[in-house]
């Protein structure tokens, strides 16, 4: 067979692909969050437009919410429009009454009132510098700690951070928070601890920031570190390997530029699903360490059945991970030749 | 490493002082031992074999009997894949052109992998990295080794492409492994492990994985190659057609030990040990008129652990009766001469072996 | 002494429980089918795997693992299947046996169609037709007692053995030459020989007619390899088994089987009886394959006189070469070969051949002797000797053929008078015929080798 290989043509209709895929995905994510939102409601006699103003409010009230908020309409007549308001704004009427929110519109919060675009753009960028934070630091310590106690198979080392990594993936975050906090913030009295936004002072920020990240990353980390030990001792097995030492390799260039490229490959894999579960990890973070991020925004929200700060906490998260899935989709097509037109 | 191990001098066996030898690679009293939790694992177990460059030597034996541990042996990487877990135990002496490699600093017999000694292996798809271009790794192979950049490595790549009989060369150079054919990624692996003129040419099974017609341009492009560079070669195999296509000297190994060695046409047509006997009844032929029958050997290959008393292949030798007082099943058996430069290791007398391969053996063949 | 070197064990084993009991299981198997009649009939047979690609799994071309192949499998024999890995044998195996549905052409078993029997119909048949695989280490489930793999067919098909199961397994384990005390045993307490000896008591338990057996040696060691095959071969004598042997391995295909299928690249290439084959083989591709299996004979070190290189690898089965799939290698090669698929025809009684420039056979296609550019390079890499020997002996047979026709004007190959020089040299051809070689008639030798000149 000729050698058919993926030119930069091939990369940018794979790149199309995904993104077209990812755009049906969205789609597909909005119906279905609309769907439990207004169809489980309604199965289950609950009025949302009551729920909305409160229960002292009068039917006039009621009907005109259900009116403004279009709530008469077909689930699917109602995700078109706020599929709409994303990218065109619209405007709700209700009487009188009309609020133009303007593209992109993400709707008002049926609680507060608050747009709910505002607040997303203003708590997402905390959100993000965890998780961005966790995952770079999970990544260092989990790849090193894994690469050496393969190579160091059996030794006091592995076996110690074996126990460590034992730990980590077992202990839950609050806990390991929590115990984070009390030592190195209030005992040790090395970190304040207080959240401080980046446009204020970048050492105060990396301060408010740095505890968060170790105990995210640390129960990644932890998880990271044993598959890396795992995968790391198969590969040293493999065959291409003794082909290098054959060559005249020093050892280390074996380790570096064969065993570790290798290596990479069924982490990016778990990489990209983690980043996707991250979310449940890093709402915790933050109402641990009082994080001004989406976390403390999402459980308010689910416990009000605010529906459209849970819609659009939903759509900005499962964007980043899809975006995120790309990400690693491409860089597993740099490092592994094989999958590159797949 | 020293004389320590030896068990004296057997007959006729080039063993003597730990003085650098004549031959330019010679093996002394080889022992590779891998502990486990079932015991030692005597993989080789005192092999000793010379080699002169422009030869070859086909080391044969089956799954188990110690052939490919010796070539990974010599060339020091007999603990691949052992990290950190109890290390093999190596002994003896490897002299390859004057140096003793046991005992030699580590990081200088390192510079000597891939320079002096290469190998090729039995799969090549799995032996290349996945991740790399052909080129990548064949310039890799070279820029260990000299001090070029990359571009001059590049065209050395392509030159030794175009040496091993892949066409256009200068395009597959960047091709990954999975792109080539079987044949032609062990033609890059042939090209990588002679990109520079190595002294001694180690091939563990090089055709196994391949098919009949491919195996046959494989065969005849290492010879072709020998012959260019003047390289010692060594070929393992379980085949004894392939051996007997490019082997000058034969070695036939049988649980860690040499059971016969000596010239090909010897081995072939003189054989002294009756697991070569089986060896070669095992095989159906197609020289020949078509065999009623063929003569397996009976039973399995030995556990590598616990290898039988006395000679190891005792509980399947159809003539371990012949010696007198039970001397197979006690005794092991030194490697004698039984001819010129042909060695034996078996308690038969030479007239009784003699007798047994022309009358019985020979005809059934 | 040297009697007792032959594989004492398996002898015995064999012979002893098979007198004693096989005698029903050999009786039962000869009657329905005499030997040396039909058991096993392909006609067009065809398998080609989709290729699907995209989200909505378009089929953008197939993989073309068997395509087109008619042969028959006579009660009693052994049809050996050779061929280079991809070339479609193993999928054949797997398509007379009705592991995989064929995509058209039927197979025929004692004269039903079972082509497209589905599970339920295939299942009376599952007892005449058993399969033997490669891999004694993954063909037996590692959880499982011998006994429990041995005896799953009479559980499977619902069978009760006379004297009960356990003991017909532990008779099947003797015919194998195994212990039938290790019927409690597990896969992994055996050697690779002994599993594969399990997965032949496995395939005879319910005395099976036809035996289809996918390289059955290959991952057994050679000293081990000719245990297995003597064991085919005795069961075969003593339950009158009819086998199909598929392997890559020459020398073993050639002491094992009676007639012997060549397959390239999902076609059958040459079918012919062993001798046959071996002594003369027609399509150039069985020459070539032939050469190339190394001798363990030193003396014929390097015996570039007989070598027949091929170039370069086979092709893909996604898109084989037009009209005949070896033309692309084949250093006999025309403009026909390019065009025109031949078909595959009996040229000599018990050999049938896919060729228009038959070895050892006159010219099918005599008006055509232009070479393809591909072949004049697939020449060089032919010793001298093997073309000058091919074109003799081709030389020959026409020669013999256009004597014959002088003789008796409706023999067969009438057609073939072909050319004048061949019949000039009747005489020492006919003496070529039979011993090619001991011919070393300078001027024969001198005949059109048709690669070198253009």
């Amino acid at each position: 067979m000729p050698a058919v290989r993926g030119g930069p043509h091939a990369v940018l209709a794979y790149l199309i692909r995904r993104l077209f895929a990812a755009a049906v995905m969205l789609v597909v994510i909005i119906l279905v969050v609309f769907c439990i939102f207004f169809l489980v409601p309604k199965w289950a006699g609950v009025d949302i437009a009551l729920n909305y103003v409160g229960k002292q409010a009068g039917p006039d009230a009621v009907e005109a919410v259900r009116q403004k908020l279009s709530l008469d309409d077909p689930v699917v007549v109602q995700a078109w429009e706020f599929i709409k308001g994303i990218f065109v704004g619209r405007t709700y009427a209700s009487g009188g009454d009309v609020t133009n929110c303007s593209a992109p519109c993400f709707g008002y919060s049926f609680k507060t009132e608050q747009a709910v675009w505002p607040v997303l753009t203003e708590r997402f960028p905390v959100t993000l510098a965890l998780a961005l934070g966790a995952a770079v630091l999970w990544l260092i310590f989990g790849l090193a700690a894994g690469v050496l106690s393969a190579l160091k198979r059996g030794t006091l080392w592995d076996r110690g951070a074996m126990i460590v990594a034992l730990a980590g993936v077992s202990l839950p975050i609050y806990f390991t928070g929590l115990l984070s906090l009390a030592i190195f913030s209030y005992g040790l009295g090395w970190i304040d601890g207080e959240f401080v936004p980046l446009e204020d002072s970048l050492t105060g920020w990396l301060g408010g920031m740095i505890l968060p990240w170790v105990t995210l990353a640390f129960l990644y980390a932890a998880m990271y570190a044993r598959i890396t030990r795992a995968t790391m001792m198969e590969i040293l097995g493999e065959d291409y390997i003794r082909t290098a030492r054959a060559k005249g390799l020093r050892e280390p260039v074996v380790i570096r530029k064969h065993a570790m490229r290798s290596t990479l490959t069924p982490l990016l894999t778990m990489l990209g699903m983690d980043l996707g579960a991250l979310m449940g990890g890093a709402i915790l973070t933050e109402t641990t360490f009082s994080l001004p991020g989406l976390g403390q925004k999402v459980l308010d929200a689910i416990q009000n059945q605010d529906l459209p700060f849970i819609l659009g906490v939903t759509l900005i998260t499962s964007l980043a991970v899809l975006i995120a899935n790309l990400v690693v989709d491409v860089l597993y097509a740099v490092i592994d030749p094989r999958v590159r037109l797949a | 490493m020293t004389d320590t191990s030896k068990s004296g001098a057997a007959v006729g066996e080039p063993t003597g002082s730990s003085a650098a030898p004549s031959a330019f690679l010679e093996v002394r009293d080889l022992k590779v031992h891998f502990p486990t939790d079932d015991g030692l694992v005597k993989s080789v177990d005192g092999l000793s074999f010379q080699l002169e460059r422009g030869k070859t030597l086909g080391i044969v034996g089956e799954s188990g009997s110690g052939k490919s541990v010796t070539s990974l042996g010599i060339m020091g990487l007999h603990t691949a894949g052992q990290y950190g877990r109890r290390k093999a135990q190596i002994s003896g002496e490897i002299w390859l052109d004057g140096t003793e490699l046991l005992s030699a600093d580590p990081d200088h017999v390192r510079k000597l992998r891939g320079r002096e000694m290469a190998m090729i292996f039995q799969d090549p798809l799995s032996a290349l990295h996945p991740y790399y271009t052909i080129g990548q790794q064949i310039v890799e192979a070279y820029r260990i080794h000299h001090d070029v950049d990359k571009k001059t490595a590049k065209r050395r790549a392509v030159e030794m492409l175009d040496r091993v009989g892949i066409p256009q060369p200068d395009k597959r150079v960047d091709s990954y492994p999975h792109e080539f054919s079987g044949g032609m990624r062990q033609r890059a692996m042939i090209a990588m492990s002679l990109v520079n003129n190595p002294e001694l040419l180690i091939a563990d099974e090089p055709t196994t994985a391949l098919d009949v017609t491919v195996q046959a341009q494989i065969l005849d492009l290492i010879r072709d190659l020998q012959k260019e560079f003047g390289s010692a070669v060594i070929i393992i195999t379980h085949d004894l057609g392939v051996v007997a296509e490019l082997a000058d000297d034969l070695l036939v190994m049988y649980g860690g030990r040499c059971v016969e060695r000596g010239p090909a046409e010897k081995v072939f047509y003189e054989p002294r040990h009756p697991y070569t006997w089986g060896l070669l009844g095992s095989m159906p032929r197609l020289d020949r008129d078509q065999q009623e029958r063929l003569i397996p050997v009976k039973g399995s290959p030995p556990s590598l652990i616990n290898l039988p008393s006395g000679c190891a292949f005792n509980p399947r030798c159809p003539y371990a009766d012949v010696p007198k007082d039970d001397v197979t099943r006690t005794v092991r058996p030194e490697l004698t001469e039984v001819g010129s430069k042909h060695w034996a290791a078996c308690h038969m007398s030479q007239e009784q072996r003699e007798r047994i391969w022309t009358e019985e053996i020979a005809p059934k063949l | 002494m040297s009697d007792k070197a032959k594989a004492k064990a398996e002898d015995e084993a064999v012979t002893i429980p098979a007198q004693s009991d096989g005698s029903t299981g050999g009786a039962t198997l000869t009657e329905d089918a005499a030997p040396g009649e039909t058991l096993l009939k392909v006609t067009g047979l065809q398998k080609h795997f989709p290729i699907k690609k995209g989200l909505l799994q378009r089929q953008v071309g197939a993989v073309r693992a068997v395509d087109g192949i008619d042969f028959e499998v006579r009660s009693g024999e052994t049809l050996g299947v050779v061929g280079e890995s991809g070339c479609g044998k193993s999928t054949m195996g797997r398509l007379i046996t009705r592991l995989l549905e064929p995509t058209a052409g039927t197979v025929e078993f004692e004269g039903k169609d079972i082509t497209h029997l589905g599970v339920g119909g295939m299942r009376p048949l599952r007892r005449d037709v058993q399969m033997i695989f490669q891999d004694p280490y993954s063909s037996l489930n590692p959880r499982h007692t011998i006994g429990t793999i041995v005896s799953a067919p009479f559980k499977l098909q619902g069978v009760e053995p006379e004297g009960g199961v356990k003991k017909e397994v532990q008779r099947l384990l003797s015919v194998v030459g195994l212990n039938p005390e290790h019927y409690n045993r597990y896969p992994h307490e055996f050697s690779g020989g002994q599993r594969q000896r399990i997965g032949i008591a496995r395939a005879l338990a319910l005395n099976p007619k036809l035996v289809v057996a996918d390289e059955p040696v290959s991952a057994l060691d050679v000293s081990i390899q000719a245990q297995v095959v003597n064991l085919l071969d005795d069961l075969q004598q003593e339950l009158g088994l009819t086998y199909v042997i598929i392997a890559h391995d020459l020398s073993v295909v050639r002491h094992v089987s009676d007639r012997i299928a060549v397959m390239y690249l999902g076609k059958i290439m040459e079918l012919a009886d062993r001798d046959l084959l071996y002594k003369s083989p027609m399509h150039p591709y069985t020459k070539a394959l032939m050469s190339a299996v190394p001798i363990p004979d030193p003396a014929r070190r390097g015996a570039k006189s007989e070598r027949i290189l091929l170039k370069g690898d086979v092709p893909s089965p996604i898109s084989p070469p037009s009209g005949c799939r070896f033309h692309t290698r084949c250093w006999k090669a025309t403009q026909i070969c390019k065009t025109t698929e031949p078909p595959l025809k009996e040229l000599r009684p018990g050999q049938q051949v896919a060729c228009h420039h038959p070895e050892n056979f006159e010219d099918q296609a005599p008006q055509d002797v232009v070479l393809l550019s591909d072949a004049k390079e697939a020449a060089e890499l032919v010793a001298e000797d093997a073309l000058a020997e091919s074109a003799r002996t081709s030389a020959a047979v026409a020669a013999e053929a256009v004597a014959a026709e002088a003789a008796a004007p409706e023999a067969e190959g009438a057609e073939a008078a072909k050319s004048t020089e061949a019949a000039k040299r009747t005489e020492t051809a006919k003496k070529g015929t039979k011993d090619a070689k001991s011919t070393e008639g300078t001027e024969s030798a001198e005949e059109e080798p048709p690669a070198k000149e253009k």
